[in-house]
Formats: structure tokens, sequence, C-alpha cells
């Protein structure tokens, strides 16, 4: 077992145990926090696969900038495990064993793939790095990355005009 | 690392995504589960950019990057939706003073 496999196995316990945490903690502020140490993990995963400029994009993006807006938010509403909603116990049932037939599923037909077996690390990669993808980003993806400017736009407006109250008539 | 492991992290973290979904009633909770399972395609798609530069890399050089780019667009709209979506939780909570997706039975009516 060497130092690759070591950190996958390490890192892959770290992404699985946050999002569990995420789905069971009853205070909202404990799941933001499990969900940043998800996003951490993911972000060493990236690293792993020689996707350096995606790996600090999701620290950056991710842990950084949503997060901060979601425990922003929940900090606004002082929530808490007391404010949690009352679950309906046949609900939490049905939905785990809805989701668990269905990785049921995904598990049952990828291990059907011929190529399963695979490797995908590299000696020498770099296509993460942040010159090629920007070459790629200005030449042939030049129109999308325009177009997601208007997305954000369009958005920051959206986001502005919804939460602003509205005038007493 | 055989791509078979990354397939069965990446499943395994949209399950849990689904879940989530599928049983939480809060609605901020309900946005990050969705987030997971951004995050599983993500790495999904990650993961099998880096398998086509191991094998193709030498045939089809730009294979791999369309990859990583689509990713960053992905992060790109998921940035925007938690932005509006946010918005809309907060808008929901002035209205409510709650935050639980049963209320939003009322827009039936």
């Amino acid at each position: 077992m060497n130092i690759t496999q070591i950190l996958f196995w390490l890192l892959s316990v770290l992404t699985l145990g946050g999002a569990l945490l995420v789905v069971i903690c009853k205070n909202p502020v404990h799941s933001i926090l499990s969900l940043i140490v998800t996003f951490f993990a993911i972000s060493g995963h990236y690293i792993l696969l020689n996707a350096q400029f995606l790996a600090i994009v999701n620290i950056i993006v991710y842990a950084g900038a949503i997060m901060v807006l979601f425990l922003f938010v929940v900090m606004l509403m002082n929530l808490n495990a007391a404010s949690e909603p009352q679950r309906n116990k046949y609900l939490l049932y049905g939905g785990t064993i809805a989701g668990g037939s269905l990785l049921i599923v995904l598990v049952a037909a990828l291990k059907q793939s011929g190529d399963a077996m695979n490797p995908v690390q590299l000696k020498t990669g770099s296509i993460g790095l942040v010159g090629h993808l920007g070459k790629a980003l200005f030449t042939d993806y030049v129109g999308p990355f325009e177009i997601s400017s208007v997305l954000f736009l369009s958005a920051m407006v959206g986001a502005v005009i919804i939460s602003k109250k509205e005038h007493q008539a | 690392m055989a791509i078979s492991n990354y397939i069965f992290l990446a499943s395994a973290l949209f399950t849990i995504g689904v879940i989530g979904v599928l049983t939480r009633r809060n609605a901020i909770i309900i946005f990050m589960c969705v987030e997971l399972m951004l995050n599983a395609a993500n790495l999904l798609l990650v993961a099998f950019s880096q398998m086509h530069n191991a094998h193709l890399g030498k045939y089809f050089p730009t294979l791999a990057s369309d990859a990583q780019v689509f990713v960053f667009f992905i992060m790109v709209v998921a940035a925007a939706e938690v932005s509006v979506g946010l918005a809309i939780i907060v808008m929901l909570y002035r209205n409510t003073h709650s935050v639980d997706v049963n209320f939003l039975n009322r827009l039936k009516n």
C-alpha cells in the first residue's frame, strides 16, 4: 500500500463521514461545518488527481464563498436544533430505503463496465494546471465563459430583487 | 488507483445527497445536499478526465482538459444557484418564520 492509496482512503473516509454528518446532524451549523470538511477532502482528491487549479477553485468558491453564505443565512435566521422541523418517521425510512436502492443499482450497473480497472493516476500531469485550463477556457470555451458572466449578473440582480422588502401599500 | 474506486466513492456521495434531500425538511440542509450531489458529479468528471489523459492523452490532447472546464462551469452555475436560492429561503423565512419545506404546500392555493 503506497502513499497514494493511503491518502485516497483517508480522504474518502473524510468525504463520506462529512457527508453523512451533514444529513445526520440536527443543528444546521454543525451540518455546515461538516460540509466544509467534505469540501476540503474533495479538494484533496483533486490534488491527488493532478487537477491543481480545480482544487484551489474548490476551496475558494465552495469552502470559502458558498459556505460563508450558508453560515451567514443560518446565523441570520438564528436556527438551532430546537427550531428544526419535525421529521416524519416513515419518510425517514422511505427515503433511506430509496437511497440505498439507488446506491445498489448504481454499483451493480457500474460493476459491469469493461474498463473498470483502468488506472487514473499519471506520472506527469500538466492538464490540471492553470495555464493549460486558461488556454482551453479562452479559446474553445470563450463563448460559455462570457455567457456565465451574464448568468452571474442576472443571479446577482435576481437575489437583490427577491430579498428586497416590498413597499408598504 | 483504479477508476472503480472513484466511481464507487462518487456513487456513495451522490446517494448520501439523495437521502438528505428525501429525508430532511429543513430547506437549507436540502440545498447543502444538492451541493453534495453536484460535487459527486464533479469528482467523477475529474477522475474520468485523468483516466482519459492517462490512456488517450497522446491521441486526443484536449479531451482531458474539456472535462475540467466543464467542472469549472458546474461550479459557476452552482454559485449562481446558491445565491438565488438562499435569497428565496430568506424570503420564505421572512413570510412564515420557518424553513420547513412543508410550508411550501401553500403555494398550491
